[in-house]
């Protein structure tokens, strides 16, 4: 009898623990990821052990970009997800294909005092039917983040100390940078600019079945002073400019095309002059001139804090004064 | 019985047709939190749907999108909702459209920081009775376009009134298939352009006060090349002799205050029925694309622009041309009314006039080169050519149809 109660613990105190097991690392919800609708908090995914800490569950895996995209300085948190069993697919030029069921997560922060404040957390989800992007924001004691479909405004003070109404964009917004021909895509994992490290990883974990060739590699933003100033510069326009500014995408009409294998000088900005830009081309002729950084929009527009003339106009309230001063001396060296 | 039900059945599919199937309205009031709740409003859309703007002032922080096919909006007419853009922080535009189907209706837009109301890719787009201004009048620092349709096919553009945009107040471009009447531009750098765009009707509008008043043109390093059949007629276009207060750099800086009609590159385009009136540089200016290009794709030159019959009373009495003093002088104080830089393409002729219209041409000997080459003189050009017209029958009926009754 007594070693029946016995048994009889042990096997709760086993369930118990299997209980805490899971709830320490919880499985993804794939059919929150996969079914029609909106969810409303962040947790409905169970993308985290710990959201507040960003501890990624199991199957969620950090990542790292080249160059990252200017966001006001923010510290961003990238991971991704991919659905137990399935693959990614390498597509040249283009971006890395994930399957359906995967999810990108990406979560904006700021030093708050001595501690790190979440902002908000974007997530893009591969549904049957495409690509969703939803923003979520989070709440001030940092335990959930809430769907704010139609975007927000928060105070935020910079890394350089500026005190900036930041933008949390709404789902629209999402789609401006992230459309491509009508649908909703990734911006970011592109084989060229991701981090040696991710694609090494993905490899390892049977992801993808080999770190794929041909393509030239975004630099990394750190050796932009050491690399030639091109690559630098144009490595930085891949990602803060052409996911807008190339064919297919919001500024297309512009005519310009800001992406790393564009060859053509004219369709880079050299020489090019503005079609719609207002007010935003400062006076100035042509998108480039060769050498004369000052006489150049590009410079000017990406220079400019003011709404309607600052590009890129969304993700960012404040100049990027090293991506100017990576233009600056790419244009200045250009002959 | 059996024949009485499928006649039910029928009724119902027609209903269904009519209004899709779970189509709803929403309200959005202004005030506190109008940001949010009608941005939230114009994302949870389906196709269908009608999203009603009521009477008040909308301050909004933010630009604008919306992204769902087949929506309306519709505000309480252009001087009762007003979306106020005077304390945006952020986005280009003030209302963004990327999605089709869309009616527009029954509002004002205001001091937007960059465009007015811009649609990109949205196909059978009508923007109606609306207002898109700004409110301190012509200034450099105003948004580019008051309404900005691109890279669309079918737009209907009936009824707005535009002011104050440092470039176009009604700004069409790389599109096809395009109306624009019953508007009114005023205090624009451009009143109405038509850019690299086919099969366009600009008619029964008013330009006026502004620094031209309709423009066509075709410009090189485009997605989208290759202007053509376009035609302006039944206009009032008066007055356009407002200074330029385009920021530099934007092709329509160089637009000569005091311009009627302008006519740059371009094929097929045909001018006539209009009002011209009192436009101090030329009441109708057709030239060629005057700067160097690269574009290979690109014709600088107009082709087959037609003057037709239009009625012109004054202008051409201060012509912002070099040798002003001597031009009108030799005319008789005032320019004639048509004036052509004398460039033709070889063996397609640029212009056309039906006999009697005044003009004369700059004699311009080639493409790209200033006007200092100029060597004034008559303008010699043909009547136009007899027959079928088979070009601009503008946005489809489908379109009117929508905004009737």
């Amino acid at each position: 009898m007594k070693s029946r109660i016995v048994f009889a613990f042990s096997a709760i105190a086993l369930i118990a623990a299997a209980a805490n097991a899971r709830l320490a690392a919880p499985d993804v919800a794939d059919a929150v990821i996969l079914e029609d609708g909106l969810p409303r908090t962040l947790s409905d995914f169970g993308f985290f052990i710990d959201a507040a800490a960003q501890v990624p569950t199991i199957g969620v895996k950090s990542y790292q970009l080249n160059t990252p995209l200017y966001s006001d300085g923010a510290e961003k948190l990238r991971f991704y997800y991919v659905p137990t069993g399935q693959t990614i697919t390498p597509d040249g030029e283009n971006l890395l294909q994930l399957p359906v069921g995967s999810a990108l997560i990406k979560t904006f922060a700021f030093d708050d005092g001595d501690r790190r404040k979440l902002i908000e957390t974007r997530v893009l989800l591969h549904r049957a039917d495409g690509w969703l992007a939803l923003p979520y924001v989070w709440n001030a004691q940092q335990t959930e983040a809430r769907l704010a479909i139609a975007g927000k405004r928060l105070p935020v003070t910079t890394p350089s100390g500026e005190q900036i109404s930041y933008r949390v964009p709404n789902k629209n917004q999402c789609k401006e940078c992230h459309g491509l021909n009508g649908e909703v895509v990734p911006i970011g994992p592109k084989a060229r600019n991701l981090s040696r490290d991710a694609i090494g990883e993905m490899v390892a974990a049977g992801l993808l079945d080999g770190i794929p060739q041909g393509t030239a590699e975004v630099p990394l933003w750190s050796n932009r002073e050491q690399v030639s100033a091109e690559s630098a510069a144009r490595g930085y326009l891949d990602v803060n400019c052409a996911h807008c500014h190339r064919p297919g995408a919001t500024a297309s009409n512009s005519g310009l095309d800001l992406r790393w294998e564009q060859g053509t000088a004219s369709a880079i900005g050299i020489l090019k002059r503005p079609v719609a830009a207002g007010r935003g081309s400062g006076g100035l002729e042509f998108d480039i001139v060769p050498g004369k950084p000052d006489q150049s929009i590009l410079h000017y527009r990406m220079a400019s804090p003011e709404t309607g003339v600052a590009m890129p106009e969304l993700g960012k309230s404040t100049v990027d004064k090293d991506g100017v001063a990576a233009i600056e001396r790419w244009i200045a060296e250009m002959k | 019985m059996i024949k009485l039900n499928r006649a039910c059945l029928a009724a119902a599919g027609l209903l269904l047709v009519a209004q899709p199937a779970f189509a709803k309205t929403t309200i959005v009031t202004a005030g506190d939190g109008a940001q949010e709740r009608l941005q939230e409003a114009l994302i949870l859309a389906e196709a269908g749907d009608e999203i009603v703007l009521e009477a008040g002032r909308f301050s909004l922080t933010d630009g604008l999108s919306l992204d769902v096919d087949g929506v309306t909006v519709r505000g309480a007419g252009m001087d009762a909702t007003i979306l106020d853009f005077t304390g945006q922080q952020g986005a280009g535009e003030g209302l963004l459209v990327t999605s089709d189907k869309v009616t527009l209706r029954d509002f004002a837009v205001e001091n937007a920081k960059g465009d007015g109301i811009k649609s990109k890719g949205a196909d059978d787009i009508i923007y109606y009775r609306l207002r898109v201004t700004w409110t301190e009048g012509p200034k450099a620092s105003n948004g580019a376009y008051a309404v900005y349709p691109v890279e669309s096919t079918n737009i209907l553009i009936d009824s707005v009134v535009v002011s104050g945009a440092s470039d176009a107040g009604i700004y069409v471009g790389q599109s096809n298939a395009i109306t624009v009447r019953n508007s009114i531009a005023q205090y624009n750098v451009a009143g109405i352009e038509i850019e690299n765009s086919r099969n366009a009707v600009v008619e029964d509008n008013m330009a006026i006060h502004n620094t031209g008043g309709i423009l066509v043109f075709d410009l090189p390093d485009l997605p989208v090349m290759g202007g053509g059949d376009v035609t302006v007629r039944n206009n009032l276009v008066t007055t356009n002799n407002t200074p330029n207060f385009a920021p530099e750099g934007n092709i329509v800086a160089a637009i000569p205050k005091g311009t009627g009609i302008m006519v740059m590159a371009n094929e097929n385009v045909y001018v006539e029925d209009n009002l011209i009136s009192n436009n101090d540089t030329a009441q109708v200016l057709v030239v060629a694309y005057a700067q160097k290009f690269s574009d290979e794709r690109y014709d600088p030159y107009p082709r087959n622009v037609v003057i037709g019959r239009n009625l012109y009373t004054g202008g051409g009495t201060d012509p912002q041309l070099p040798g002003k003093d001597m031009l009108l002088a030799a005319f008789g104080g005032a320019l004639p009314d048509v004036l052509w830089d004398g460039l033709s393409k070889e063996g397609e002729p640029a212009l056309f006039a039906v006999e009697g219209t005044r003009g004369w041409s700059l004699n311009l000997p080639e493409q790209g080169i200033g006007l200092d080459k100029a060597t004034p003189g008559p303008m010699i050009v043909s009547t136009p050519p007899q027959g079928e017209r088979n070009c601009c029958t503008g946005a489809p009926e489908a379109l009117s149809a929508r905004i009737a009754g």
